[in-house]
């Protein structure tokens, strides 16, 4: 069996989600090739090459593959994955995007979001925003597989010794083209792979208030998250939304504060290893999630908290 | 130009849904059930394209059973010209969704498709960019904004690091995030009007497409339950339990 990643990159750094897809495919098998396909991604080939699990890297070079687009890429791994029995990528937009192409080119179709490996051919995912869990077997040829990185502990960055094999591109689509990029540079640990992350909704009441919630952020080196009315209400930008339709993180403490906890939003965090509420309404249904609810008014709460954590050695 | 605005019907997203004890699904017996909200607004922003003169007609479809009319009645009385129920009682699968609404392209020959991004029952967030694959068209998804240009369109799409904006040419599959709009309510009169327009009715065989599934669904359970927790008086005992008890600061 031979398993094929395709590696999230920015040309320069591997994605963490990545790891946790390499440590999904090693639990399929040890014949796993990761693909690392970018411009300028020497850097990232090269990274790719030292993570535990990865037996070989292909590294492909090409103006327009700098920006992952999806028409461009799904051509490349279709001309690269003959004898592959899996493909498989991280479940983030990235894979999102890219997947499900690949898959209906090959004629076959495709697991979103894994948590859990049974076998070859059986997998879990969570469906009605993790309300319900669904056991699959796939009876494709190949399976088509993106991996949702909270079910799988990273595997290591470092101490693998994989072959760099450059091969060429695929000829260009060019259906797509690349405008421009809104990220937030912060120099916060990212929101999927950090161990303490404290997050905000509509109970703030405006983005000036939010800076209440990175003061403690910085304490306790936590990434920021948000509830998606705060990002509808302009709080924050879209990449800080945890949900169904955010992003999905499982760190070891998530500090919820003015959020209801509606299911959309749990479907994000609940997998979290301890969950802080803080809440002035004690009927709020982020209480039955919580390990630890503390029913008072954030504007008043996190002032005293961050006085608290200053008081801790 | 025509825009296929393809539109599911699921459990209401308010719904708080219940597993069957025998693990073959969730109940759906007396369950509200609606539009999935990412199709509502992929209606929503082919109305509006419609509205701002750049398109002539929005045609609606939904695959699934007979009750799928009433999704395609709300789209119609949302501002859609026509629907299409490709009517089949099998849980059809994104692959088979994706050449049914290919077969209906070719008959109907629209410049623009837009989906929503997922379908909340199965969360797959597959379909639309099997449909670009199988076209051969150009992609666009999680859109939170959509502009005509002279060669095409602009879409920024909501992903995981923030904005990106991609230019993209027609014909296109789009695919919806939540803030692309808000979708408007739909007024009584619309409703009556809605029941007015042609709702035709076809099959997967019509079609020629095999809908069989390739992916079987051995069972489905509830997840694991979180063991309660407790309420703290105030901030100080808060944080002397998440040092000493949970040890997680
Ligand atoms: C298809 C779909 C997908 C969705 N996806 C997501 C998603 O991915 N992520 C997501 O988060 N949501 C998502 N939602 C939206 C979700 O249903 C809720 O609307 C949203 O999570 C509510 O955000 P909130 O808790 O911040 O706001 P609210 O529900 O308005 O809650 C605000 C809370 O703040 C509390 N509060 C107010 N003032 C204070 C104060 N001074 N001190 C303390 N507490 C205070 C209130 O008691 C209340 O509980 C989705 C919805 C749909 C339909
Ligand atoms: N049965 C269906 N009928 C019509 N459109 C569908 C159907 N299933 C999925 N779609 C479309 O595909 C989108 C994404 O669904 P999914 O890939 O299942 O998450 C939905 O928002 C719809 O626009």
């Amino acid at each position: 069996m031979s398993i094929l990643v395709i590696a999230e990159h920015d040309n320069n750094v591997i994605k963490t989600s990545t790891l946790n897809t390499v440590a999904a495919a090693s639990q399929l098998g040890d014949d796993v090739t990761l693909l690392v396909a970018g411009y300028h991604c020497e850097s990232a080939a090269k990274s790719g090459a030292e993570i535990v699990g990865v037996d070989k890297v292909l590294h492909v070079e090409a103006a327009y593959y700098e920006h992952a687009l999806a028409e461009e890429l799904t051509a490349l791994v279709v001309a690269c994955c003959e004898g592959a029995s899996h493909i498989l990528a991280p479940g983030g937009t990235f894979g999102k995007n890219l997947l499900p192409r690949v898959a209906a080119l090959l004629d076959v179709g495709m697991v979103s979001d894994i948590i859990e490996i049974e076998s070859e051919d059986t997998f879990v995912r969570p469906i009605y925003a993790g309300n319900a869990m669904a056991r699959v077997k796939s009876n494709d040829p190949v399976k088509v597989i993106s991996v949702r990185a909270t079910g799988f502990d990273a595997a290591a960055s470092e101490g693998g010794q994989a072959g760099i094999e450059v091969i060429n591109p695929a000829p260009p689509v060019g259906l797509a083209s690349f405008v421009s990029r809104e990220g937030a540079e912060s120099e916060r640990p990212e929101l999927t792979s950090a161990k303490v992350v404290i997050s905000g909704g509509r109970g703030f009441g405006s983005g000036e208030n939010f800076k209440l919630l990175e003061n403690i952020a910085d304490k306790l080196g936590a990434a920021i998250g948000a509830s998606r009315a705060a990002v509808d209400a302009g709080y924050v930008l879209n990449d800080y939304q945890v949900g169904q339709t955010g992003k999905i993180i499982a760190p070891d403490l998530y500090i919820a504060v003015g959020i209801s906890g509606a299911i959309q939003h749990l479907a994000g965090m609940k997998e979290s290893k301890v969950i802080v509420a803080i809440n002035k309404d004690e009927e709020a249904p982020i209480f039955e999630v919580a390990d630890y609810g503390l029913v008072a008014d954030l504007f008043q709460a996190l002032p005293t908290l961050s006085e608290a954590l200053d008081k801790l050695d | 130009m025509k825009i296929l605005i393809p539109i599911k019907r699921v459990i209401d997203f308010n719904v708080r849904i219940r597993v069957k004890k025998d693990g073959s699904g969730v109940e759906t017996a007396n369950v509200k059930m609606s539009m999935n909200p990412f199709c509502e607004i992929a209606v929503e922003e082919a109305v509006r394209i419609k509205e701002a003169g750049k398109a002539e007609e929005i045609i609606a479809v939904a695959i699934g059973g007979r009750q799928c009319q009433d999704i395609l009645r709300t789209a119609l009385a949302m501002g859609a010209d026509r629907a299409i129920l490709i009517e089949t009682d099998v849980e059809v699968q994104p692959l088979a969704i994706a050449k049914l609404l290919k077969a209906t392209i070719e008959k109907e020959s629209p410049g623009l498709a837009i989906l929503g991004k997922q379908a909340i029952d199965g969360d797959n967030n597959q379909t639309g960019q099997m449909l670009s694959a199988l076209l051969g068209w150009s992609q666009a998804a999680f859109a939170s904004n959509i502009e005509f240009t002279d060669t095409g369109l602009e879409v920024t799409r909501e992903v995981d690091g923030g904005l990106e904006t991609i230019a993209i040419k027609l014909p296109a599959v789009v695919t919806t995030d939540l803030r692309l709009n808000e979708p408007r309510y739909v007024k009584l009169p619309n409703i009556m009007k809605a029941r007015k327009k042609p709702l035709d009715v076809m099959t997967p065989q019509e079609l020629g497409v095999d809908v069989a599934p390739s992916i079987d669904v051995l069972d489905i359970a509830e997840p694991p339950a979180r063991a309660a927790g407790v309420k703290v008086a105030d901030v100080n005992e808060l944080v002397d339990k998440l040092r000493n008890e949970a040890k997680v600061i």
